[in-house]
């Protein structure tokens, strides 16, 4: 749990979809490294047989009986939309990376 | 002078005396707002018409079917979303982001019979403990205008203290409502995890938000709780546990009541100040009748890593919504989807959230996974028995909600470790799911100081009932900053 | 070639409840593009999902009947990645406690020439629950998106890599898309996408334990298409490693009309989709009680109804198994000897005529205007020699088409089978006079004139006369001459 590589926080940038330039991969491997040291002091404590909390409530089992209700409007769904064509959402071109 | 001085029930009488209408009651609040928000910069939209024309509907209503707030003005953190009304998260990425449909908790608002007036500015998607981090502008403390109000629901506090509005909703999910409410002298609640419906809460870190009440006093507050509280078939995390009613048992008795004080809470770090102020309030709360006893959650400084892994992780999913294509910014002048992606998410969002960003995608990793994300989860289970055991013997547990009084704007924004330590009192609550408010308990150098008081599991009733006797035993509550009553 | 081939399948199926996984939406296919939508498939700012019972349900359905355990401790986890057909960009699925896990089917397949046919079971890894991507459609220069199907409720299956050749990867793909058409949980239809399949494949010499690298093999729009693209792949696969190359680990899509494979892209390391537990969704725990009324809700499968065929009704192991592959079919069966038809002719009809006819128009049974108690009639008609086998297809035309009751049918259009004998010795008695002939060859040992003179009889009655009646009198009257 060292200090971030520019090249480890240009692959994160990337999972996370973010344009970063130079001086920001840097940035950003400074202020993840400060914030990654600090987080290594939870390794001082044994945590061997303690489950993770993901819900602090123990409900179970919640769940909606089967029922459907009619889709939004189209004009509705679309308010917010900035491209559309033909009742379709309109997106650039997708080329593999 | 303004209404707002008086409680939701002095309110309510005069409406029921003819003293004023609801349509003045609206007005009351744009025309406060119009007075001061130029120097508080709290809100960031209004819904005047909109407001007026509700008001009259109200009037129609007949006496017999409004409840304690009905025909009472209030705002709304903007990262609660309203039909209609643009809801921004203070973040460019969501500029210009008109909801189609409404928050539950804005439901029962509405059920109340309340009036919303406009969306408060936050730290954007309420990452952050100051505001600096809106998009938009930095709201600033009623008490002393060059200072923070605190965040992320620092304008939320900030509008109650300054008198715009007298109740507002603000989220919290490691400090968010208490610390803005400890910073600008007001009533701030963070209710049980589960016990509000977070459906139309624009989620930052899924497993620790709550919506809770801010207000200034705490009885108003334990009215406007009982309004949006309750069990939502639209959040598989709402709890189906009944909602009591909250102000029936605020009779300022609370003797033999155990308060647990947890040293970790008074350790260095905590200005002596803030201590001082502390320990008149328990000399308060004892002789009212209660004993206070000190205690150990031993685990209390591991809980701020835990929570900004944890809390980055969730936002890094959650906030992976905001792509351009549906709704929101989208940057222009891309050749393919990847740039669309990049440029508009780059581009949409400041800097505090891309930082979480990071550090959560980094978090969630494979090769970190282990080490970050679950170690983190883990470490939140030891958080949450320091609770459960204390709670095994002890009514309540109460310490300060913040180390300091509010710092001048600009002062933290340098270093991000500093700026998250403001949240060291506030994070384990959230962590451990239990409720706690910020009640005011003291000034220094002009500013106030918060009381934190922490209940158990859908126990805010002892929350309010502790809170209520302390303040009625005081009258910090009842002080207002300078700019009430205009400059 | 010396190689063996390792065939693992990943099998979609969209699950048929009336609304979506997480939200209340309709789950209908082939609405017009995003109708079919909410706030919560869009991915609005705010929105939580609320899981669906009958998904749950319809994936322990699934589960029991494909022979797996049940985690009764399970959750939800979100796999992260972004395209525009995923609007959170993160899909709610199921990471290390998949609903159903360690199960098996027994696959049947089909002896070849040179080769007998076997049956085999094949282990089934895991079955877990997740929301199905809205539909994207490529134009020049852009890409549109339709979110009608997002949020459909889909379980994943996937096989261990047990299979050995693309004759088993058909076989287990019919096997389990005829127990899911039993269980009743989804239409399983693969031009309609309730059914997809991606296949991964490698192969390895012979005797060697470790695994070859593998290739995935997407966008297989039918059974056919998932065979023919193994084949070719394992062809390629040997082709490569002969020649000295090495395999890439990379996407294929099969193209239909060149019958080749061709690479989509390479996979650079694994994809890291970021799983953690979905914080918006509680945890599932599915108690004995939950698990028992579902195990009592399923019906009787293929294995279970073709051993019924063979050891109560007497069919053949081979006639069983075609019967019971399609459930309509053998529910039609089922109602054809609940009506009284014989066994053996109405499973005859059943695979061949019927077959026949449905594989013709492109159609399912239920989409024709026969019932199982009017093709029984028809049977039984046949049975008491009411009418030929020959005259049947006529009846049968008239039922397909029209519907109707086969005695009806048979009286209106006059096509009772002639079986009284004063009515066919005249007949037969004029058709000896005209062809002399065909007397002389028979009694000189050509049997074929025995078939030309039945034929000019059957002519006469219009195909009525009962066929061993005319042939007993026919060879009376000539033994007369």
């Amino acid at each position: 749990m060292a200090k971030l590589s520019k090249e480890e926080v240009k692959h994160v940038a990337h999972l996370a979809r973010l344009a970063i330039t130079d001086e920001e991969a840097e940035k950003f491997a400074d202020q993840l490294g400060k914030i990654t040291v600090f987080a290594e002091q939870l390794n001082e404590l044994d945590t061997t047989n303690v489950e993770p909390t993901s819900h602090v409530l123990s409900i179970v089992n919640v769940m909606r009986e089967d029922v459907a209700v009619k889709g939004l409007d189209r004009d509705v769904m679309m308010l917010n939309v900035k491209e559309q064509e033909n009742g379709q959402v309109k997106v650039p071109p997708i080329l593999e990376d | 002078m303004t209404l707002f001085e008086r409680s939701a029930r002095e309110l309510q009488e005069g409406l029921h005396n003819g003293e004023y209408t609801i349509a003045d009651l609206t007005n009351e609040a744009f025309s406060r707002i119009e007075k001061l928000d130029g120097d508080v910069q709290a809100f960031l939209a209004l819904d005047k018409e909109k407001a007026l024309q509700r008001a009259e509907e109200l009037e129609t209503i007949p006496t017999g079917e409004r409840g304690p707030l009905f025909g009472l003005p209030i705002g709304v953190k903007d990262n609660i979303v309203t039909e209609g009304l643009e809801t921004t998260c203070a973040s460019k990425i969501l500029k210009g982001f008109i909801p189609i449909y409404d928050a539950t908790v804005v439901k029962k608002l509405r059920d109340a019979g309340m009036v919303t007036i406009g969306k408060l500015n936050m730290d954007e998607f309420a990452m952050g403990s100051s505001n600096e981090n809106s998009a938009y502008k930095t709201t600033r403390n009623p008490w002393n205008l060059d200072y923070v109000p605190g965040g992320s629901s620092g304008a939320s506090a900030a509008s109650v203290a300054a008198g715009e509005v007298p109740f507002s909703l603000g989220s919290d999910t490691g400090g968010s409502i208490r610390q803005p409410a400890a910073y600008c002298g007001v009533v701030g609640m963070k209710p049980t995890y589960g016990r509000v419906s977070r459906f139309g809460l624009v989620a930052y870190a899924s497993s620790l938000d709550q919506v809770g009440p801010i207000t200034r006093t705490v009885y108003d507050n334990a009215l406007l709780l009982e309004a949006i509280a309750g069990v939502d078939p639209n959040d598989s995390t709402s709890a189906n546990v009944p909602v009591p009613n909250y102000v029936a048992n605020l009779n300022g008795d609370i003797k033999g009541l155990r308060v647990a004080v947890p040293k970790e809470f008074l350790a260095e770090g905590v200005s002596e100040e803030v201590r001082q102020s502390i320990k008149s309030a328990l000399d308060v709360l004892k002789g009212l009748g209660a004993t206070v006893e000190e205690v150990s959650l031993p685990h209390s400084k591991y809980a701020l890593a835990a929570y900004y892994i944890l809390a980055s992780s969730e936002a890094s999913s959650n906030l992976s919504r905001f792509d351009g294509i549906r709704y929101g910014f989208r940057a222009e002048g891309v050749k393919n989807l990847m740039e669309l992606y990049k440029e508009t998410r780059a581009k949409g969002f400041g800097e505090e959230v891309k930082l979480r960003i990071m550090l959560g995608t980094y978090s969630l990793s494979a090769g970190t996974y282990d080490a970050y994300y679950k170690k983190a989860q883990q470490v939140r289970t030891l958080i949450k028995e320091d609770y459960d055991k204390v709670f095994e013997n002890y009514d309540v547990i109460v310490g300060p909600t913040a180390p300091t009084a509010a710092f001048k704007i600009n002062q933290n924004t340098h270093d991000q470790l500093t700026m998250y330590a403001n949240d060291i009192l506030t994070i384990p609550i959230n962590l451990a799911g239990v409720p706690a408010i910020s009640i005011p308990c003291g000034f220094h150098e002009g500013l106030p100081l918060g009381l934190q008081i922490i209940g158990k599991h859908f126990d805010e009733e002892t929350i309010y009932r502790t809170a209520y006797a302390y303040e009625q035993a005081t009258d910090f509550h009842k002080q207002t900053p300078q700019i009430w009553e205009g400059k | 070639m010396n190689f063996e081939t390792v065939i693992g399948l990943e099998v979609h199926v969209e699950l048929k409840t009336e609304s979506k996984i997480f939200s209340p939406s309709p789950n209908h296919f082939g609405a017009e593009p995003n109708t079919n939508t909410s706030v919560i498939d869009l991915g609005y700012p705010g929105v939580l999902p609320v899981l669906n019972k009958n998904v749950v349900d319809f994936a322990i359905k699934a589960s029991l009947a494909l022979n797996m355990k049940i985690n009764q401790h399970t959750k939800f986890d979100r796999k992260n990645y972004f395209y525009p057909d995923n609007p959170k960009a993160y899909q709610i699925s199921q990471f290390d406690k998949p609903i159903g896990y360690d199960g098996w089917i027994e696959i049947e397949v089909p002896g070849t020439e040179g080769q007998e046919g076997y049956t085999k079971k094949i282990g089934i890894t895991r079955l877990h629950m997740e929301e199905d991507a809205g539909k994207l459609t490529h134009g020049d220069g852009y890409s549109l998106v339709d979110f009608n199907r997002q949020g459909t409720p889909l379980v994943e299956i996937v096989s261990e890599p047990d299979i050995r050749t693309p004759a088993e990867a058909y076989a287990y793909l019919e096997k389990i898309k005829s127990i899911i058409q039993y269980t009743g949980v989804s239409d399983v239809r693969m031009e309609e996408g309730s059914l997809r399949c991606d296949a991964n494949i490698s192969i390895r010499p012979y005797g060697q334990e470790e695994f070859g690298t593998k290739t995935e093999l997407k966008n297989l729009n039918s059974f056919n298409f998932v065979r023919r693209g193994l084949e070719h792949e394992e062809v390629r696969q040997a082709e490569v490693l002969m020649s000295g190359g090495v395999i890439e680990q990379e996407t294929r899509r099969f193209d239909e009309k060149t019958g080749k494979t061709i690479l989509m892209r390479v996979k650079e390391g694994t994809d890291d989709y970021r799983y953690f537990p979905e914080p918006d969704l509680v945890n599932l725990v599915i108690d004995d009680e939950w698990l028992e009324r579902v195990r009592q809700s399923i019906p009787e499968l293929p294995d279970a109804r073709k051993k019924r065929y063979v050891e109560e009704l007497g069919l053949t192991e081979y006639d069983a198994s075609v019967l019971v592959v399609n459930k309509p079919i053998s529910d039609f069966f089922d109602g054809m000897v609940n009506a009284g038809a014989d066994v053996k002719l109405s499973a005859n009809w059943l695979m061949g005529d019927v077959s026949a006819y449905l594989n013709a128009e492109q159609i399912e049974i239920g989409q024709t205007k026969l019932t199982a108690e009017n093709l029984a009639g028809m049977v039984k008609l046949i049975s008491d020699g009411t009418i030929s086998s020959k005259i049947a297809k006529k009846v049968f035309t008239e039922l397909v088409q029209n519907g109707g009751d086969a005695n009806e049918i048979v009286k209106a259009k006059g096509l009772v089978q002639i079986s009284d004998a004063s009515v066919l010795v005249p007949i037969i008695t004029k058709i000896l006079d005209n062809n002399p002939q065909s007397i002389e060859d028979f009694k000189n040992g050509k049997d074929r004139a025995i078939g030309f003179l039945v034929g000019q009889i059957m002519k006469e009655t219009k195909g009525q006369a009962n066929p061993p009646m005319v042939n007993k009198i026919l060879l009376e009257e000539i033994n007369k001459r």
